[in-house]
Parts: C-alpha cells; sequence; structure tokens
C-alpha cells in the first residue's frame, strides 16, 4: 500500500467518525496548550523577577557586616569581635579604578514633621551615587549633593507620598523639616515609577549618610553598595573589598560580600524549578490525552470490526493493518498537537496582553518537549489498539455487521 | 486448480469441540461454477472460509494451483488472497464512510496499484455495473441490489481467479437478487471460477455442479448434464 493512500486511508477514518476525532483533538490540544501556557507563566515569572533584580542596579557588589560563616567558636572567647561598617570603610572602597560608585547605607525610622503634621517615615541614608545604582529617576529638584561621606548637609530627597502627606498641595521643594529633632531642607522629590525589591520609593526619606548616623546615634551602616565598572571585574572588586576591609578591622575578614550574580542564579534557579514543576503538572494532561487516544482507538476498532475483517479478506496483511491503526493514532495527536500549539501560542500571548509586566512566552523547550510527548503518547498508545486490529479472526470479524 | 484432502475444521466452543468439517475431499477445476447447499451448521460457510484463506483447516491439505496453502504463512495467505480470490458477503460489508466508487476502488488501493491505473479501471467497472449514477454516493444511499453490485465489483476489480459468494442473495428481494446471480454468472462466462453457497434451491439449481453438504460432509456432489 502506498504511504499516500495509508494517510488519505486514516485521514478519510478520522473524518468519518467527527464527534470521536474532535473529542480526541480538543484532550490532545488541552494536554499541549497547558503544558505552553504554564510553562510560559513560569517562565514569565523568572523573567520578571530576574528582571527586577537587575533593576537593582547591574553589576553590584553588596557588603555586609558580619559573616556569614560562623567563626568556629563564640566570638567574644575566640577574641573575634565583629567590627561595624563605617563612612570611612565605604570611602577607602572607592579607590579600587574598576569602582564607579559606592554607596553606603544606613536605614532606620524616624519621626518627620512640617508645622503640624508629623509621620513615623522610613530614613535612608546614603551618598549621592544612590540614585544612579538603584536607577531612581526624580521628579522635581535634586538627589543629595557629591559631598564627602562623613558630612552630614541639612538636605533632604522625599518620596511622592511622604510628600503629599505632609505638605498637601503645596511645593515641598525648598521647604525645612524636621526629622527627629534636626531640621534639614527638602531639595528634591523621588519619581514613583522607580520602584524596586523590597523598598517603597513613594515613601521614604532620603539625607546624606552622616546626618542619618547623627538621627539614628550610629556609627555602623547597614550596608554598602558597590558598583564595579563592568561585570568581569567583579571577583577582582571582590578581593579588593576583602582585602581593604581586613587591613582596616585589624586583620579580621568579619564582612560578607553578595555579588547581585549570586541572589539572581538563586532566584532563577527557583523560578526554573518551579516552571519545571508546573510543567510536570500540566504533563500529566498530556498522559491522560495520550490514554485517551487508546481508549478512543480501542473503541474504534470494535467499533470497525466489521472493517477489518473485510481489510483481511481483501488480502490486506496485518502489518499494513496495524501501520493503519497507527497512522491514525499519530495523525490525531499530530493534529491534536498543532492545535494546541496554536492555543497555546495564543494563550502566552493572552497572558502577556493582561499582564504587561509579566513577560509570558512558553520557552523553546517547553514547546518542543509538548509536541514531542504528545507524538509519542499518540503513537505509543496506539500500537495496542491496532495490534488488537491486526490480530482480529477474519472469520469472526466478518460475522459482525 | 484446487484440491481439498482430509480437511477437517473443530471448533472448541466452551469445553465442547464441535466438528465443523470432517474429512472433506474436494476438487475444484479452473473456470468452474458451483453451488454450495445443505442446511443451517452443516459447514457450508466453514468450507467456503476456507477455499477463501480466511480460516485454517485443523487437518488435511488444501492446494491451490501448485501452492500448498495451509504450509504458507499469514503474509503469503494474504497475498494469496489478494491476488487470485474475491469474496461476496451476505451482509455486503461495504465501508460505510466511503462511496460506492472508493469501496470498488478499495481492493486497487490496498494493494498499492498507481492512482491513476486505478481510476481508470474503476470507471470501467462502475459503467460495467451500471453504478454510474451512484458511483458518488454512500453505501447507505444505495439499495441492497445496488449495494451488492458494488460488493460484487470490488470483488472482481482484482480480476481474481475465484470469487467466493456467501448467500449474496440472502439480504435481497428476488429481482435484485436475480440480478446479482445474472451478474455474478456472467463473470463466470468470462472465465472465472465461482462457488456460491446458498439456502435458496432456485438458485442452487443454477449451477452444473451441486455440492450438498450434511453435517460437516459432502453429502453429494453432482454434476448435471446440460440434457438433463
Amino acid at each position: 500500500m502506498r504511504l499516500r493512500d495509508i494517510v488519505s486511508f486514516a485521514l478519510g477514518a478520522l473524518r468519518g467518525y467527527r464527534t470521536r476525532t474532535a473529542l480526541m483533538l480538543l484532550a490532545m490540544a488541552i494536554g499541549v496548550s497547558a503544558v505552553m501556557i504554564l510553562t510560559a507563566l513560569g517562565e514569565g515569572a523568572r523573567r520578571f523577577v530576574v528582571g527586577e533584580f537587575a533593576s537593582l542596579g547591574t553589576n553590584l557588589v553588596i557588603v555586609l557586616p558580619g559573616r556569614s560563616e560562623s567563626a568556629g567558636g563564640p566570638a567574644g572567647l575566640v577574641g573575634e569581635t565583629t567590627r561595624d561598617l563605617t563612612t570611612d570603610d565605604a570611602t577607602a572602597l572607592k579607590r579600587h579604578p574598576a569602582v564607579t560608585r559606592v554607596a553606603p547605607i544606613v536605614v532606620g525610622t524616624a519621626p518627620v514633621s512640617w508645622g503640624p503634621r508629623e509621620r513615623e517615615v522610613p530614613i535612608i541614608g546614603s551618598s549621592t551615587d544612590l540614585l544612579t545604582i538603584r536607577h531612581w529617576k526624580m521628579a522635581k529638584g535634586d538627589f543629595l549633593p557629591a559631598s564627602d561621606l562623613d558630612r552630614a548637609t541639612p538636605v533632604c530627597v522625599v518620596g511622592a507620598k511622604v510628600s503629599k502627606e505632609l505638605f498637601g498641595t503645596e511645593p515641598a521643594l525648598g521647604q525645612w523639616l524636621r526629622i527627629g529633632d534636626r531640621r534639614f531642607r527638602v531639595v528634591g522629590l523621588l519619581a514613583t515609577e522607580g520602584r524596586s525589591i523590597g523598598v517603597d520609593v513613594e515613601e521614604l526619606v532620603i539625607v546624606p549618610v552622616a546626618s542619618a548616623q547623627a538621627l539614628m546615634n550610629t556609627e555602623s551602616l547597614f550596608r554598602i553598595l558597590v558598583e564595579v565598572s563592568t561585570s568581569e571585574a567583579i571577583p577582582k572588586v571582590k578581593a579588593h573589598i576583602l582585602a581593604t576591609i581586613r587591613d582596616r578591622h585589624q586583620g579580621e575578614e568579619d564582612i560578607t560580600v553578595v555579588t547581585q550574580d549570586a541572589v539572581l542564579e538563586t532566584f532563577d534557579r527557583i523560578f526554573q524549578a518551579l516552571t519545571y514543576t508546573v510543567a510536570g503538572i500540566a504533563a500529566i494532561s498530556l498522559a491522560v490525552a495520550g490514554i485517551l487516544i487508546m481508549n478512543v482507538m480501542l473503541v474504534s476498532v470494535s467499533q470497525r470490526t466489521a472493517e477489518v475483517g473485510l481489510l483481511k479478506a481483501l488480502g490486506t496483511p496485518s502489518k499494513v493493518i496495524q501501520g493503519l491503526f497507527l497512522t491514525e493514532a499519530a495523525l490525531l495527536s499530530l493534529f491534536g498537537a498543532s492545535l494546541g500549539l496554536i492555543i497555546g501560542e495564543f494563550g502566552s500571548w493572552a497572558l502577556a496582553r493582561i499582564y504587561p509586566l509579566l513577560p509570558a512566552a512558553a520557552p523553546w523547550w517547553a514547546v518542543a518537549a509538548s509536541l514531542g510527548v504528545a507524538l509519542l503518547t499518540g503513537v505509543l498508545f496506539g500500537v495496542m489498539p491496532a495490534r488488537r486490529a491486526a490480530k482480529l479472526d477474519p472469520v469472526q470479524a466478518l460475522l459482525r455487521r | 486448480m484446487i484440491r481439498l484432502e482430509g480437511i477437517q475444521r473443530i471448533f472448541t466452543v466452551g469445553d465442547q469441540e464441535v466438528r465443523a468439517l470432517r474429512d472433506v475431499e474436494l476438487t475444484i477445476g479452473a473456470g468452474e461454477y458451483l453451488t454450495i447447499m445443505g442446511p443451517s451448521g452443516s459447514g457450508k460457510s466453514t468450507l467456503l472460509n476456507i477455499l477463501g484463506i480466511l480460516d485454517r483447516p485443523t487437518s488435511g491439505r488444501y492446494r491451490f494451483d501448485d501452492l500448498d496453502v495451509t504450509s504458507l504463512n499469514d503474509e503469503d495467505q494474504a497475498r494469496l488472497r489478494r491476488r487470485k480470490i474475491g469474496f461476496v458477503f451476505q451482509f455486503f460489508h461495504l465501508v460505510p464512510r466511503l462511496t460506492a466508487e472508493e469501496n470498488i476502488e478499495l481492493p486497487l488501493v490496498l494493494a498499492g496499484v498507481a492512482p491513476a491505473e486505478r481510476r481508470q479501471r474503476v470507471t470501467k467497472f462502475v459503467r460495467a455495473f451500471g453504478l454510474t449514477e451512484r458511483a458518488a454516493h454512500r453505501p447507505e444511499e444505495l439499495s441492497g441490489g445496488q449495494r451488492q453490485r458494488v460488493a460484487i465489483a470490488r470483488a472482481a476489480i482484482t480480476e481474481p481467479a475465484m470469487l467466493l459468494a456467501d448467500e449474496p442473495t440472502g439480504n435481497l428481494d428476488r429481482t435484485s437478487g436475480g440480478e446479482v446471480i445474472d451478474i455474478l454468472e456472467d463473470l463466470h462466462r468470462r472465465g472465472l471460477t465461482l462457488v456460491i453457497v446458498t439456502h435458496d434451491p432456485e438458485i442452487g439449481d443454477r449451477a452444473k455442479r451441486r455440492i450438498r453438504m450434511v453435517d460437516g460432509n459432502v453429502d453429494s456432489d453432482r454434476v448435471i448434464s446440460d440434457e438433463t
């Protein structure tokens, strides 16, 4: 029998039982599109988070006080004390040629008041470099002025919400407000679009780091953000930071240096795992579709027993009969999978439309895998019914009408 | 052309053995026309199935031309069936989703004949069987007589050496039954070996050679000469 005839015979059989074929196509399509849409969601979430982290600053190295590993005994007994990170440390870090920006950070909350209105607001003390490192934007005025880190200039930058709550409709720029027991002049308003993980810029007051230290009565920094010129330079800068701080801290390595890459990689892995998980769950529906195909093909074989008997009486070898039914199953899953591909593509497109923030798109491996699995299950589950058809006893088969 | 020697066919139904054919001896020459008659359960259909190589005898030898059919494997038996034997059934066994024309074409499709040649032969047969107007209709839209004509055209299109008909008129009224027998006899006149299994003595008596089966045995095998 010619290949073309085999295919058109199988197509004819599929057309001959429209409801059955339509249901099978639906089952297969749902399976494939479920895999695609769910992985598209997972991928979208992953890319979203990775993108958010990138917006925290590229080529960023974060210096935290204290060691992440234990020193092997109670710190006090071994004589190892954790020294604070200071603004001098931050200044020292700036000396490496690959370091472009350094932003020391002090955080805390303090009562902020203007006239009769008072609010408890998160305060960040930092340097002028913070704006660039965090990719924030100014709505009005300027960010903190560039100056030595230990100069406590009485200026501040406020977020939109703080500005609205304190000043209402009056212009905030140039006003003097009170933070704690000190007075600061508002020099700038932060734009609202710059949102980044963990910080709500709308509800924030930023002051020079030395002013914040005075406000909170502390010498120590919460952390230091170091921006490196190129990502290749990061390992060198990391070593430089460790060496510099060790020198300044009497030979003790009492800091932790975290690179943006490490954080990103962790999140990347988490979301990758998440995507695999949902893909796995969706794959179950593919397997169900495969089993459905087997069921329907089995029913089809018994429905068409007389036809099989006729084919045998017409001298069709068992192999050809098996091939006919297998082709039918393969075509069924091929069409179902293609349909699912279209639905899946459309679904991810619609998702991307509904959640523009989420760059939802099924990764190529999910598309390839779902198509592969669909065809494989279709053919695999088609083998048994096809064999059953080929093994039918022609005399018995022909007794059926 | 055909020699059956000591053919037995035993079915096992539950724990009981049913001897459908016991020791059948039969020789059929090329171009012969014979009818097989007998009461229900006498083994007529079983004999026909064995002649058509749809069924294997439990014991005995079956020679077709110079081939020992019983020793052939399934694939070779299928090939022999495809090339030499045509079937006509009581219930027509047309494929419901195919048109009359496509049903007639089916054996050629299965045999891998090229489409151009297929079309030519099908057109010829459709015309010869008076089915031109009904060629594009599905079996459900055809009358019983038309269905059986389609079935006979399908059996004959491969130009087999032997045509086996199992109660070909069993589901037809007298008129269309007569037409069907006429067509079959016409095919026989063109050289086809024709074997008809029937209940109907009127049809049974049309052939020169009449075989009567009783209890799985050939009870009588008479050749009627033209004079009587």
